[in-house]
């Protein structure tokens, strides 16, 4: 019977499922047992070796910390400008990258009108963007312009544009067009459109990645001042440099910058919360 | 027809009010926002950096990244001559087969730069004639260098100072005298012995001679087959480094796979003891949960530092980090979609007498399949990134050997190969993970 052949049929899927299931997991564990012993092997200690060290220096560090007592409040004190410095590089960059970001999703997003010859322009622009891995921009121009905080804020800028570009461009799909056909129907521009029809729909959405991109730009900021951009973490690359004895001032730091990604993450989660509404809190 | 009439339940002042105080915020906002910029203008001391910058350097990065120099270098002490590209020993002409721009007899040797320049060296003297100037001529001497120079003002270009000579009239030509050596650089677009080294029998043949060979059965090396003989020479190749970049490369894309999935496996697990509806005890979901800030908070960098005092150089310190820290994240993120599954199909598979790993398995697991799989992919994408840099603080990979030859800052070429590198390999990682997504998702 008719049934008897669905049944079959709905049988065979489903083991090939299952068998599709198999093959898939037993890949990612393949990947996993081999890659880790590959791993292992390239590195220069291994795990076994490495586990028993592990709590070595992080144990040494909270033992300087805490002989360092009540000294620990003042270099703590000492660091934070250079923690305001991180900062200050993380929201400049997010600021202008955010700016350019919305040009960039303005521009590529047929939903709201963009100049269609333009889209697939600006989404390639916006790929390329968001590929360059800060490391590699921040080098460079620090190769030019000398140590400083600016090239980190523009390396930064540059990934932001394109990763929240991508985001921006995304939330503009999802935007309802009849506002955006009433303003035509009284004849007004492409710019009034933007800002009395499109803005206003995506404010909250906007504002809540871009406080998700300032809390990661911190940690990316803090990683490049390791390199060279100066910040909070040229200063940890200056005390973990020394090695022995200073250890307080790298608890230190280690403190702030643990205390600030805390507050920060915990701040923006609260206001993307309120923002877009528990639920679509990435 | 019924025409509707607006019912407004403020009044007109409320309404008045509101606006003023949204037109007072339109202007406010920017006004902070600039002000602010101002301040960091000069918390960054912008002012100075502009004073600082060396554009030239730029220049110099770029034509050096796009092209390669040979030089000419005479040895004042030991005396000969001698024509190398980039000045390495591996890729120094043999006497007889010199590029035909040089031409050298014994000690003495003549370089035609191209365009009028040329340079004639005679003894321990050099005279670079530059059309448009004159003729510089420069004798290395026991104590340093002494240059006569045409007549007029010393254009910018020329560096003469008592203990070294440096003249580079233009980008693709330079001239540098010490007390020790004569160097003439001559610049070439392109990049240099880029497929094999030029001491290798198969420098100067063509992709078709290449092909013929490799499946030619004659054997150029009779210890291994053509094939293999070919790629051993590109990968070996002393001056581009094929073989230590790839294995570099693979090293950072093992740190990033191997960190997102070990980071998805523990986080998933620990994501049901942070979920209110899979967890009564509120003890053991506020500790699981501080034990995901945790993990976030104290951040990449620091994971890094501290497993790389641990385990040393290498992919597992890198992949260890990113788990560590991604662990934190996605098992958050795992939680949040949990607390928000669909109880429905629960209860459904429970009024079946399903026990509760089958319910896990049949109610559960395929409704966070789409949020695990595409965040997985999204953070394994994001890692490709984050290992490089990572890799640049120390775990090893292609980050650290970026920042190495940019820190030497020998051949810049080396360095944009590994930063086009890099790129492709992102995108490519940023390409495969959004088409899995789609496939997985969608169908």
């Amino acid at each position: 019977m008719a049934v008897a052949a669905l049944e079959r049929e709905i049988l065979a899927m489903r083991s090939r499922r299952q068998l599709y299931s198999m093959i898939g997991l037993l890949l990612v564990i393949a990947v996993l047992v081999s890659g880790y012993s590959k791993a292992n092997s390239m590195n220069s200690g291994s795990f076994i070796d490495g586990l028993s060290k592990f709590f070595d220096y992080p144990s040494a560090i909270v033992l300087e910390a805490w002989a360092a007592g009540p000294k620990l409040i003042a270099l703590i004190w000492h660091f934070l400008p250079f923690m305001l410095e991180t900062l200050n590089i993380a929201a400049v960059a997010t600021l202008i990258g955010g700016a350019i970001a919305m040009a960039l999703a303005m521009a590529s997003t047929r939903n709201v009108d963009s100049y269609g010859p333009l889209i697939p322009v600006v989404r390639r622009i916006m790929d390329i963007t968001r590929a360059f891995p800060e490391l590699i921009i921040a080098l460079f121009l620090i190769f030019i312009l000398g140590s400083s905080p600016i090239p980190a804020m523009i390396a930064v800028a540059f990934h932001t544009s394109g990763a929240l570009g991508k985001l921006f461009s995304e939330v503009n799909e999802n935007i309802d067009r009849k506002p955006i056909e009433g303003l035509s129907a009284c004849g007004a521009s492409w710019l009034q459109r933007i800002r009395f029809a499109v803005l206003p729909q995506v404010a909250p959405n906007y504002l809540s990645y871009f406080l998700l991109r300032f809390e990661i730009n911190v940690r990316a900021s803090a990683i490049l001042g390791f390199v060279g951009a100066g910040g909070i973490g040229a200063e940890l690359s200056r005390t973990i440099g020394w090695g022995q004895g200073a250890g307080d001032e790298t608890a230190a730091i280690f403190i702030l910058l643990f205390v600030s990604i805390m507050i920060i993450d915990q701040t923006s989660s609260y206001l993307r919360g309120k923002l877009v509404g528990a639920s679509q809190v990435h | 027809m019924a025409i509707d009439t607006l019912q407004l339940d403020m009044d007109r002042q409320e309404i008045l009010s509101r606006v003023r105080m949204r037109s007072l915020f339109t202007i406010a906002v920017p006004l902070l926002i600039l002000m602010y910029f101002a301040y960091t203008w000069f918390a960054f001391d912008v002012p100075s950096l502009i004073e600082r910058a060396q554009p030239s350097r730029a220049v110099l990065l770029a034509t050096d990244a796009v092209a390669y120099k040979v030089h000419v270098t005479k040895d004042i002490r030991r005396g000969g001559i001698e024509v190398a590209v980039e000045g390495e020993r591996n890729g120094t002409y043999e006497e007889g087969q010199y590029p035909d721009w040089v031409d050298i007899s014994g000690d003495d040797g003549f370089v035609d730069l191209g365009e009028g320049y040329s340079v004639e060296i005679i003894g321990q003297t050099m005279r670079f004639s530059v059309p448009g100037y004159g003729v510089i001529e420069t004798t290395a001497t026991k104590k340093g260098v002494s240059t006569v120079l045409p007549a007029g003002d010393v254009p910018d270009w020329l560096k003469d100072d008592p203990r070294k000579l440096d003249a580079r009239p233009t980008l693709a030509r330079r001239v540098q005298v010490t007390k020790t050596k004569i160097e003439v650089h001559n610049y070439f677009g392109g990049w240099e012995n880029f497929w094999f080294t030029f001491r290798s029998p198969l420098q100067d043949m063509s992709t078709g001679e290449l092909w013929t060979l490799a499946t030619s059965s004659e054997r150029l090396d009779p210890d291994q087959s053509n094939v293999a003989f070919i790629f051993h020479e590109f990968l070996s190749n002393p001056d581009w480094q094929h073989g230590e970049v790839f294995k570099a490369l693979f090293e950072t894309i093992m740190m990033a796979v191997l960190g997102t999935l070990i980071a998805a496996f523990v986080g998933l697990p620990l994501a049901f003891l942070a979920a209110k509806n899979f967890t009564p005890s509120l003890f053991l979901r506020f500790g699981v949960r501080r034990v995901f800030d945790f993990l976030r908070g104290i951040d990449m960098l620091i994971w890094s530092l501290i497993f790389i005092r641990a385990f040393g150089l290498g992919p597992l310190t890198g992949s260890l980090a990113i788990a560590f820290t991604d662990t934190g994240t996605l098992g958050k993120l795992f939680s949040e979609a949990l607390e928000n599954i669909d109880q429905k199909q629960v209860e459904g598979v429970r009024s079946t007498g399903a026990n509760q790993l089958q319910r896990y398995r049949y109610a559960v697991i395929p409704q966070i399949l789409p949020v695990f799989v595409s965040q997985v992919l999204y953070y394994l994408e994001s890692n490709t990134r984050s290992a490089t840099v990572i890799g640049a603080l120390g775990a090893g990979g292609i980050g650290l050997m970026l920042v190495e030859t940019m820190r030497t800052s020998r051949d810049w070429e080396n360095t944009s190969y590994i930063i086009s590198l890099t790129i492709v390999v992102v995108i490519l990682m940023d390409q495969a993970s959004s088409w899995l997504r789609r496939k997985l998702i969608e169908g």
